[in-house]
């Protein structure tokens, strides 16, 4: 495989197929190497992809027949503790219509070989089964290219673009950026459970071929920092539970074990009742937020997707920050490709797109989101407890006066935390998203 | 569900030549870390404690990498399986 490209991208993900649609569009000759034994086949998310970013680079991905497993009417979101909990959700029409695929499911075995499949049609070579193990580097120490797992497997190009995910031995290898403390990522792991088309409209009240995202937190993740969420597909829900892994580790709490917990939890068992489990996969969400992200480029490579550290965990956004930095890396690369330099200082392009662009203002925004969950360990744990003692006791008629439940209430509050601690707390997480 | 039933629905291709997993020192999970983490937060229970050893079931890795940056000694070796080896999601 000693061939020269333009651009070599590591990882055939939302973040490397966007960035190789785009330079093909341009005519840039570039390489796609994927791990997997084919796109997708290594890849997880818990499903929900955005329109508008896609079209971005995929104007007419509706014709092109995108994989889409449901268009989202209804976002809820539950508070949950071990017996029951609070839920609200906002369901809008124009969601399934003038603004249908705003947001949709997907499963990314079928999403990213399809995407991939985009490109190569564009123009772009996707190989995959090719392990990238390591950079190639000139005698000044710039990126000049990558080295396969493959016999003979050194590409050369001009740029490399990094796209290959949060789980990477690559980056702990040539350093281009640091491996994740285990605080930094959380472990989510997720089952496909299998039900059929017309039970999930039910179920979730909706029509056809729309669907619900349900993101829930509490009891769940037994008082580690974590999330919880259920998605609907087609004709299978998307189960994910995840918890910061360093809580993990400490608190010895096995995955799967919370899995099924969780599954059997009386407000998600009734929704997935008589459903067969299909796939069990795992994976990290990149947690460590605008503060653990790497330098994003360098001389001859640029890092894009949740490799960069991308990722929103209050509004779940993912796939379309790897897009729009993708995106922006192709351009990027293309600018410099026509100074025919591509050191750092030439790819700067790429930081002044990102900092301009909601990517990184939503990074800073919630720079201190992570950190206020992973150290306010009393909302996945005390606070659940509370709030349904006071839901269920608001809620129980029993010939109580309201005033009398009140100040029971109080009490219990008073037992689990502080109305001082309580209102620190509410502050600081206020503090942290605003 | 066990775990062992959850990873029987998924496909993996082995590298039946190569693990892509090694602990380094074997002896410091038994003398050094009384705590052994690995055997609790690996999602697909690769790690488990025989009578002299923790033995590495490579075979269903899930590949999330957790063991690599989470073991507390940093005491395990840890790549990506060969290219096209290892697990194949059939809907991710």
């Amino acid at each position: 495989m000693k061939e020269t490209f333009d651009v070599a991208i590591v990882g055939a993900g939302p973040a490397g197929i966007s960035a190789a649609c785009i330079l093909a569009d341009a005519g840039v000759k570039t390489i796609v190497l994927e791990r997997g034994e084919f796109p997708g086949a290594k890849n997880v998310s818990g499903g929900v992809l955005y329109g508008h970013n896609l079209a971005q680079i995929l104007p007419d991905f509706s014709e092109r027949k995108c994989p889409i497993e449901r268009n989202i009417v209804e976002s809820r979101i539950w508070y949950l503790s071990k017996d029951g909990g609070f839920s609200i959700g906002y369901n809008d029409s124009i969601f399934a219509g003038d603004r249908k695929h705003n947001a949709f499911t997907v499963g990314r075995a079928k999403f990213d070989r399809w995407f991939a499949e985009q490109a190569h049609q564009k123009g772009a070579l996707v190989v995959p089964s090719t392990t990238v193990v390591d950079l190639l580097r000139d005698d000044k120490g710039a990126v000049c290219g990558v080295v396969t797992s493959r016999e003979d497997g050194e590409v050369q190009a001009k740029v490399t673009l990094l796209a290959n995910g949060i789980n990477s031995p690559l980056a702990a290898k040539t350093g281009f950026r640091a491996e994740p403390k285990p605080d930094q990522v959380d472990l989510a792991v997720k089952e496909a459970i299998e039900l059929p088309a017309e039970v999930i409209e039910q179920r979730f009240a909706v029509g056809n071929g729309n669907g619900v995202t349900i993101e829930i937190m509490g009891d769940i993740t037994c008082g580690m920092e974590g999330i919880g969420v259920i998605y609907t597909n087609r004709d299978t829900l998307s189960l994910c539970i995840g918890a910061n892994l360093a809580d993990m580790a400490a608190a010895k709490v096995k995955p799967y074990d919370l899995m099924e917990s969780f599954k059997q939890h009386p407000m998600v068992a009734p929704l997935i009742e008589g459903g067969q489990p299909r796939e069990y996969v795992a994976h990290w969400l990149p947690e460590g937020g605008y503060d653990a992200m790497p330098q994003i480029y360098g001389d001859g490579y640029l890092i894009a997707g949740d490799s960069a550290m991308l990722f929103n965990a209050l509004h779940r956004e993912g796939n379309n920050l790897a897009m729009a930095s993708g995106k922006m890396a192709a351009e990027a690369i293309i600018e410099a490709l026509n100074k025919g330099n591509c050191s750092r200082s030439s790819l700067a392009g790429y930081g002044q797109r990102m900092m301009d662009s909601f990517v990184m203002q939503d990074m800073r925004k919630y720079r201190n989101f992570g950190h206020f969950r992973y150290h306010n360990k009393e909302i996945y744990d005390q606070l659940p407890r509370v709030a349904t003692f006071a839901g269920r006791e608001m809620l129980t008629v029993n010939g109580v006066s309201k005033k009398q439940k009140q100040k029971i209430i109080m009490q219990e509050l008073r037992k689990e935390t502080s109305l001082f601690r309580l209102a620190r707390l509410l502050w600081r997480g206020w503090r942290s998203v605003k | 569900m066990k775990i062992e039933d959850k990873l029987f629905l998924d496909r993996f291709k082995v590298d039946e030549e190569d693990s892509h997993i090694k602990i380094k020192d074997g002896n410091k999970c038994l003398n050094e870390c009384p705590d052994q983490p690995c055997l609790y937060f690996c999602p697909a229970n690769v790690y488990r404690l025989e009578t002299d050893h923790i033995s590495v079931n490579y075979e269903g890795c899930l590949e999330c990498g957790s063991c690599r940056i989470a073991c507390p000694l940093l005491n395990i070796e840890w790549r990506f399986p060969r290219g096209g080896f290892g697990i194949s999601h059939k809907f991710g």
